[in-house]
């Protein structure tokens, strides 16, 4: 009390100073704090008592039988099938060998012994020292993945002598088709820090793995499943006797792809020893049917952690083995843009068709002496649409590029998904690009000159795109119009429950044109594999049904005003891409496809017949 | 002007008897408390190590640091502490979002600011900086608060403390809001105007609710329900309680509790320390723990009933209560009546972070006492 006297003296001499503050105030707000203080102190006090004297047999006799441990039970990762049920990504048995720090006594003795007893690899301890530091001492540290027979029994005959370690029995992934699915199905590895960081870590104890590319990284929440837990009753010394309950940890989603690994075989084999791409999807849904990029790589050696120098060497490869070229692979799509372009001038432009141009093979712009060539040197003569197409005219196109200005044809473009992301589901698809004028003044800060018109005209220059994108604008070219989403997984099984993850997906809206101009344009892709005058009429011959197709060549190095392009002698890192974009049959279109064949030169010549492999065996007849 | 302070003249002489204390502005009542409770601490701390020496050492350079730290605050008069406040605060926040920033380029939780030579941990400097900066709004902005006053001081707390919880470190934000609400309680806010706040505050966690990533969301899941999560946090509860429970009235005996010392108890020389103490010394131990607290948060009352303005009454008071809400939230968590949250028991737990800021606050607790005027004007 003598103190409450003591404070409000002081008061009276602080309200000189400050505006009124009641110390009475202060006083019983802090009187208040203490009592909640005492209560709260109370409370724990008597939750104390409740547990120490009340619980205190209880919690005694639970405490002499602590012999509880909670074990992880990672779930089944999903499996991944193609259309036709081949399985593309299994888990097979394995053992490996695991050590459990604090039981394990002198650590650094223990792991001596056993790089003796099962010569451990100088990978396989630094990457054991590293999950130590991160994994708490009860945990289990994985010492040797993949135990062999007869390292098992070596090590079970010395196995008293190693408390705390353990062989372990584990399910691997497996990619049984191994080069022809490493790109799209991707491959699992173990887990690193960074991502650990960012996991649910009670759904991925016990997990060693997780999808690093392809669909294994993008479906991982539905691939992995969650954890579940088994209560093990142990002796002093901690080994298990046995099982006390447990909850049964929940199986990942079984996937199912649109992919048929048939035809992916073959895209793969028609590349041949091209570095390249194939996709090939259903037009009328965007499901893929195939994706292939090529050279490619062992998933296998990834799933364990791949030996830095085997990873150094992928890396370094010039042919870049690692880079999924259908999906990141960036290209000039070179003439495989002209039916694109083409409709752009009848439907936002108001081209007339059969308005004929001369092509004397090359094109100035007024007021300028430099020549655009024409891949025909000695120029296709008069020209309409139809037949620009057809022949792959380039002078019609650089013309039709400036009629329509470059705002213009950039915004039809994309309507057809150039510089666009076509909403695959997988991660790490590239953008692309077809240039505009805000586009150069925000990137390039500079201003447009007329001359890139007429190159974005037979989609060189800026213009660029992967074959996932070429494929799907062959697709809504296939469907007049429909705009699809590239899809891979068909649907996902858990539980015996099947169902489509992209059931609830929005359907992007279609390109309204006049049904005419499509019929032209397609008819004009026809002509190019089915008319003798057309670019790529030598895969017409032999078929039931037609092709629609374009074929491309694009640039890779850049001709002099009066040099003469002589394939041979150029080296082949600077030869032409070879291109094609087709889909058939023709009136109802079952399958789009689009080639790109690294430095292969003319488009007809070489990736026709790739795209004509494809359709035949897709269409079950004869190639 | 009247002035009545001749009782309190005569008070203050026969307070501060001994000359180098008082030249060292080192309260010893208060000093003495901790001494004993960080002995106490290093005889649970070895058993709780598994006897492990270096633990111990480490822990010791800690504490000197921590004692330097506190000598050093108690020299800076209140009225510099008050002057710093709101740079300390503005700077504090700006260390947060640089932060978040960072974290959010790592895609990770990050609390640390990586400065070179040391990593700083900002969220532990608002601790202290927040109930320094509502104490020192409130005593410029006049007492009781009204309308502005509250909203800005609120604001003032709900800025520091979303920040924090975004890290996402929740138990930190948690304390860093009780430090600043206690302030405010202590201003003398309308009890009206306390119920409208606490409306707000509920109205304005599902907006922090939606800003928050996927798997920060799934942090929060896990924090409210422990039950979910059996193999971490779930784990932890039933262990320390067993370990409590088995203790009884006088304890196994030091060095001598079998869930302890096999390690069935996960984070024991950490947040779950008192449940060694618990197993070992049982309910005497634990009553004498409690009373070495509130021996201390007595001397602290002392403290804070006897400064000698709005400032250091408020900042005082609320670094008391906050002190008693340390060892409440972890006690209570470490015995199951509190969801686990990661808060230390408080100069007891094995680490450095805490323990500094810790300190820090007793220095201007002794600061504030024993820098007070001899005629308070």
């Amino acid at each position: 009390m003598r103190g409450g006297r003591r404070s409000t003296a002081i008061s009276d001499g602080l309200r000189t100073r400050h505006t009124p503050f009641d110390s009475r105030m202060f006083l019983s707000r802090i009187a208040l704090c203490v009592i909640g203080m005492l209560l709260a102190t109370g409370l724990l006090v008597a939750r104390l008592v409740y547990l120490q004297i009340v619980g205190q047999e209880h919690y005694a006799t639970l405490s002499r039988d602590n012999r509880i441990r909670i074990s992880p039970l990672p779930p089944n990762r999903g499996v991944i099938f193609d259309r036709n049920g081949e399985v593309l990504a299994d888990n097979i048995p394995t053992y490996s060998l695991e050590v459990v720090p604090v039981r394990a006594g002198d650590l650094k003795r223990v792991v001596a012994d056993l790089t003796e007893l099962l010569g451990l690899t100088e990978d396989e301890l630094q990457r054991f020292n590293s999950t130590l530091r991160r994994s708490k001492p009860y945990d289990r540290i994985p010492l040797r993945l993949q135990l062999s027979e007869e390292e098992i029994a070596r090590f079970a005959v010395r196995m008293p002598r190693f408390p705390g370690v353990e062989v372990r029995a584990h399910r691997v992934r497996t990619y049984p088709y191994g080069n022809l699915t490493s790109h799209v199905v991707g491959y699992v590895g173990r887990i690193s820090q960074a991502e650990m960081d960012l996991l649910d870590r009670s759904a991925y104890s016990g997990t060693l793995h997780i999808g690093k590319s392809g669909i294994e990284k993008s479906y991982e929440t539905l691939l992995h499943g969650s954890a579940g837990y088994e209560e093990i009753e142990t002796d002093v010394t901690g080994r298990p006797l046995r099982s006390l309950g447990s909850v049964a940890p929940l199986s990942g989603n079984d996937l199912t792809l649109s992919l048929d690994i048939k035809l992916q075989k073959v895209a793969y084999d028609a590349l041949g020893e091209h570095s390249g791409a194939v996709v090939a999807l259903e037009p009328a849904t965007g499901r893929i049917l195939a994706m292939a990029s090529k050279p490619s790589f062992d998933p296998t050696p990834f799933v364990n952690g791949i030996s830095r120098k085997a990873y150094e060497l992928l890396q370094q490869d010039p042919e870049r083995p690692l880079y999924d070229r259908a999906l990141r692979g960036l290209y000039p799509p070179g003439s495989t843009v002209k039916p694109f372009v083409a409709m752009a001038g009848l439907e936002a432009a108001k081209l007339n068709p059969a308005k004929r141009v001369s092509c004397p093979g090359w094109y100035s712009l007024p007021g300028s002496s430099h020549r655009y060539r024409d891949s025909f040197r000695r120029g296709h003569g008069a020209v309409d649409l139809r037949y620009a197409v057809t022949s792959s005219c380039d002078v019609y196109f650089y013309k039709l590029a400036v009629y329509i200005g470059i705002d213009k044809l950039h915004d039809y473009m994309e309507r057809f998904g150039f510089g666009q992301k076509t909403g695959i589901d997988l991660d790490g698809e590239m953008r692309g690009l077809f240039p505009s004028r805000e586009w150069k003044r925000r990137v390039r800060k500079s201003d447009w000159s007329l001359g890139e018109t007429v190159i974005s005209g037979i989609g060189q220059g800026y213009v660029q795109a992967t074959p996932l994108q070429l494929a799907r604008a062959a697709a809504i070219m296939a469907n007049r119009g429909q705009v699809v989403t590239p899809r891979l997984v068909d649907t996902a099984r858990a539980g015996g429950k099947t169902r489509d993850p992209h059931a609830d997906d929005p359907r992007p809206p279609a390109i309204e044109a006049d049904p005419k101009h499509w019929k032209l344009i397609v008819d004009a892709m026809v002509d190019v594999v089915h008319s003798g005058r057309g670019t790529a009429s030598r895969i017409g011959g032999g078929l039931p049904f037609r092709i629609a197709a374009k074929t491309g060549t694009a640039q890779v190095f850049s001709v002099g005003q009066r040099q003469n392009y002589r394939t041979m002698k150029v080296k082949k890192k600077l030869r032409d891409h070879a291109l094609f974009i087709a889909f058939a049959p023709a009136q109802e279109p079952k399958i789009a496809v689009a080639v790109v064949a690294e430095n292969s030169g003319f488009g007809g010549k070489v990736a026709a017949p790739i795209a004509r492999a494809l359709i035949t065996h897709y269409l079950q007849v004869p190639p | 002007m009247k002035f009545d302070n001749s009782v309190l003249n005569v008070k203050l002489a026969a307070a501060r008897p001994n000359p180098w204390t008082n030249r060292l502005h080192l309260d010893l009542p208060l000093l003495g408390g901790l001494i004993a409770l960080m002995g106490l601490a290093f005889v649970i701390l070895y058993s709780a190590s598994g006897q492990d020496l270096d633990v111990l050492l480490r822990q010791g350079g800690r504490l000197l640091l921590a004692l330097a730290i506190m000598l050093a605050l108690a020299q800076v008069h209140p009225d510099h502490i008050k002057a710093a406040s709101p740079l300390l605060f503005g700077l504090g926040v700006l260390l947060l979002g640089a932060v978040l920033v960072i974290g959010d380029i790592g895609k990770g939780a990050q609390r640390w600011l990586d400065l070179g030579v040391f990593r700083f941990q900002p969220s532990e400097l608002m601790k202290l900086a927040t109930p320094m900066m509502l104490a020192w709004y409130l005593s410029e902005a006049g007492l009781p608060p009204r309308w502005p006053t509250v909203l800005i001081a609120g604001l003032l707390i709900v800025v520091p403390a979303a920040l924090i919880a975004k890290q996402p470190d929740l138990g930190t934000a948690m304390l860093v809001a009780v430090a600043g609400s206690v302030a405010l309680f202590l201003g003398g806010i309308g009890w009206a105007y306390l119920l409208a706040l606490a409306v707000v505050l509920g109205a304005t966690l599902p907006i922090g609710w939606f800003m928050l990533h996927d798997y920060q969301r799934d942090r929060v899941l896990t924090f409210l329900n422990p039950e979910a999560d059996p193999l971490g946090r779930g784990y932890h509860i039933i262990q320390s309680k067993i370990a409590i429970g088995s203790g009884g009235i006088y304890g196994k005996g030091w060095l001598h509790g079998t869930q302890g010392q096999l390690e069935f108890l996960p984070e024991r020389s950490t947040d779950f320390i008192f449940a060694i103490l618990a197993e070992e010394f049982g309910l005497v131990g634990c009553v004498a723990l409690l009373a070495v607290y509130l021996f201390i948060l007595g001397r602290c009352l002392q403290i804070v009933t006897q400064a000698q303005d709005t400032f250091c009454r408020l900042l005082s008071g609320a670094l008391t209560v906050t002190f008693f809400v340390y060892v409440f939230v972890n006690i209570g968590m470490v015995i199951g009546i509190l969801p686990v949250v990661g808060v230390p028991l408080p100069l007891v737990s094995y680490g450095g972070t805490s323990m500094v800021t810790l300190m820090a606050a007793f220095g201007i607790l002794m600061s504030i006492q024993t820098h007070r005027r001899l005629f308070p004007v």
